[in-house]
């Protein structure tokens, strides 16, 4: 059986060689791509090295387990079981059997070594076409050994990007609402994490009430809502430096806040005496400006990525709706017509969709649609679900999803989602805590 | 349900006017005890979806409560809110040192933002009216939580319209 198999494939080989393997991503993948993650190899010098520095027994394995995470959770590809591995990680990264990795149906490998160079992690990696016999990318770097994790990440970017065609959102993190405690008396924090959920980390106590968590656009800085001394605003805090501001000098509640593309600016609403209108606030020389004037609630305005235009939330039909306008506050145009309320309208990274939460007949759904309403799609409806943010390649949604309480109005939970722009591959992403409020990061290693 | 009521309406119509709203409001009654019966709720603590019982209700001195309630998506103050803002207004007269913070709340029926101005927009519904019974703004301020500070956490209609609310609450 073997043998003619093996057979089959040496003849097939010549053909494909001429198309290398492709995954396509615009449309629900039901058939992942099949893919060898074998383990970077390690030489026993370096591995010890590393095993005392970083406290991992095999840190080749450790970053190549990073990497079929993530390739997993991705929903486009099937990293293959190791066991049924036939080639040494070694012996592959210098010339891969095809044969043996054609054998368990593998149609892409990854291989690797990593070595221990001037105190760094010097990792090298390759991407092979098992069917065309061929290598289809190379790459080496060095970095701290710190940094392990996020090598695991920027390979996964690497391997995605050459086979998508799509750039990655591996090496990127997430801000969010860490939530404690009864629903009544609800303790929040912010929090903030790898994407893959690992190096959760703190950065407020929960001594006052926080929300709505968004990065600027190099991912530093972060702009929220606190309710310090019970005065609600919109604050900016610097990630690294643990510096806290409030932005402008407002005489009453700011909320819903955002940057601008460029991050030199904060988006926000401004409410007074019952309503609720947009402003920016320049960052370097501290002008304010007001974008809408209408007595009706006008909130959660979100930039387009070229900072032309602003799409925005607005109950001045007479019930939540999303519009769009031009970023000096003209033009402003109703854009959601569907059945039901709509709100938290976040552009696109891509520019061309617009994401949202839309409530109809008591469900809550996370949906996209064009820029002019046009060719409106549900991705996914539940009990009580909102805030989608966008993987920054614009091909994924996380979002925020709470259940139900029981009779006694027990068994509340809040918990983050992610859903391909398909409406396939809805996951939950793990926290500590219950979590709310995410914002993605942009890619770390531009 | 609602074929019963008409019908008995029908047959009040050969009353006298004032036996008419009578038969009517006790009708009306008897229909909020019943709905309230079939959903296995305490009895008639909703109108429409306003809130009009006094489980969550405190109290800021005798006989002035704290709270009003407000429809869903709705900012618009009732009768029952009316009446209870001026018995408010009229205590506020009366101790005239004091100062208050109009907590404006929403249910978790909405996305977290909208509710935030909706909050807002229901406190200063309650300020506006308060203001027009002679109460100066100095005295007021107001404080949006949206829908982060639920009174009950049940996921009901009767939980959700006890959560619609503006609270009044003594600031000094």
């Amino acid at each position: 059986m073997f043998r003619i198999f093996l057979i089959i494939s040496f003849v097939l080989l010549p053909f494909k060689a001429f198309a290398l393997i492709e995954v396509d991503i615009t449309r629900g993948n039901l058939n992942p791509l099949p893919i060898a993650v074998s383990p970077l190899s390690i030489d026993e010098n370096s591995r010890k090295s590393f095993e005392k520095v970083l406290k991992k027994k095999n840190i080749g394995s450790e970053i190549s387990l990073i990497v079929e995470n993530n390739l997993k959770t991705s929903g486009l590809f099937n990293p293959l079981n190791k066991d049924a591995f036939l080639q040494a990680p070694d012996i592959a990264n210098l010339k891969p059997r095809f044969e043996d990795w054609n054998l368990i149906k593998a149609q892409a490998l990854i291989t690797g070594k990593v070595n221990f160079v001037d105190e760094k992690l010097r990792v090298e990696f390759r991407l092979w076409d098992v069917l065309a016999g061929k290598e289809m990318m190379a790459l080496a770097f060095t970095t701290v050994p710190n940094n392990w994790r996020r090598v695991g990440h920027i390979i996964t970017d690497k391997v995605y990007e050459r086979l998508t065609g799509e750039r990655g959102y591996f090496d990127t993190r997430i801000i969010y609402v860490a939530e404690e405690g009864p629903k009544t008396r609800r303790i929040k924090k912010l929090a903030i994490m790898d994407q893959d959920g690992a190096n959760n980390k703190f950065l407020t106590l929960g001594n006052e009430l926080v929300l709505t968590p968004r990065f600027n656009p190099t991912s530093q800085m972060v702009t929220y809502l606190s309710y310090f001394r019970n005065l609600p605003r919109v604050y900016l805090l610097d990630i690294e430096t643990g510096m806290q501001e409030v932005v402008g000098d407002f005489p009453g509640m700011t909320f819903a806040p955002r940057f601008s593309p460029d991050g030199k600016k904060i988006i926000m609403s401004f409410a007074k005496d019952g309503n609720s209108d947009i402003y920016t606030m320049d960052l370097e020389n501290r002008i304010v400006e007001k974008i809408t004037n209408h007595p009706s609630i006008d909130t959660s305005p979100s930039y387009s990525p070229d900072g032309k235009y602003i799409c925005f939330n607005s109950d001045r039909s007479g019930y939540q709706q999303i519009y769009i306008m031009k970023s000096n506050g003209t033009n402003v145009k109703r854009i959601s017509f569907g059945r039901g309320l709509y709100g938290t309208p976040v552009w696109s990274p891509r520019g061309d969709l617009i994401a949202f939460t839309k409530l109809h007949k008591g469900k809550f759904y996370i949906g996209v649609m064009r820029t002019d309403g046009s060719g409106e799609r549900l991705l996914t409806e539940n009990f009580y679900q909102e805030a989608p943010s966008w993987s920054p390649n614009g091909r994924v949604l996380i979002f925020y999803r709470e259940t139900k309480t029981d009779q006694k109005g027990e068994g509340f939970s809040a918990k983050l989602w992610s859903i391909d722009l398909t409406g396939y591959n809805e996951r939950l992403v793990n926290t500590p805590t219950d979590a709310s409020d995410p914002s993605w990061s942009s890619l770390l290693s531009n | 349900m609602k074929k019963l009521s008409i019908r008995n309406i029908d047959q009040g119509a050969i009353m006298k006017l004032n036996k008419i709203l009578k038969n009517a409001f006790l009708i009306t009654v008897a229909c909020l005890a019943l709905s309230a019966c079939a959903t296995s709720q305490k009895a008639g603590q909703m109108q429409g979806d306003v809130y009009t019982g006094t489980d969550t209700v405190e109290y800021l001195a005798s006989g002035v409560p704290d709270r009003v309630f407000f429809a869903t998506n709705e900012s618009v103050l009732t009768t029952a809110s009316r009446e209870t803002l001026r018995k408010q207004a009229a205590w506020l007269r009366k101790n005239s040192k004091i100062t208050i913070v109009l907590e404006g709340h929403a249910d978790e029926r909405g996305t977290r933002e909208y509710n935030l101005a909706l909050g807002e927009r229901r406190a200063n519904a309650a300020k506006d009216y308060l203001m027009t019974y002679g109460i100066s703004s100095d005295r007021i301020s107001v404080l949006s939580y949206g829908k982060e500070r639920p009174v009950d956490s049940g996921s009901n209609p009767l939980a959700w319209s006890k959560n619609r609310r503006s609270v009044t609450v003594k600031a000094n």
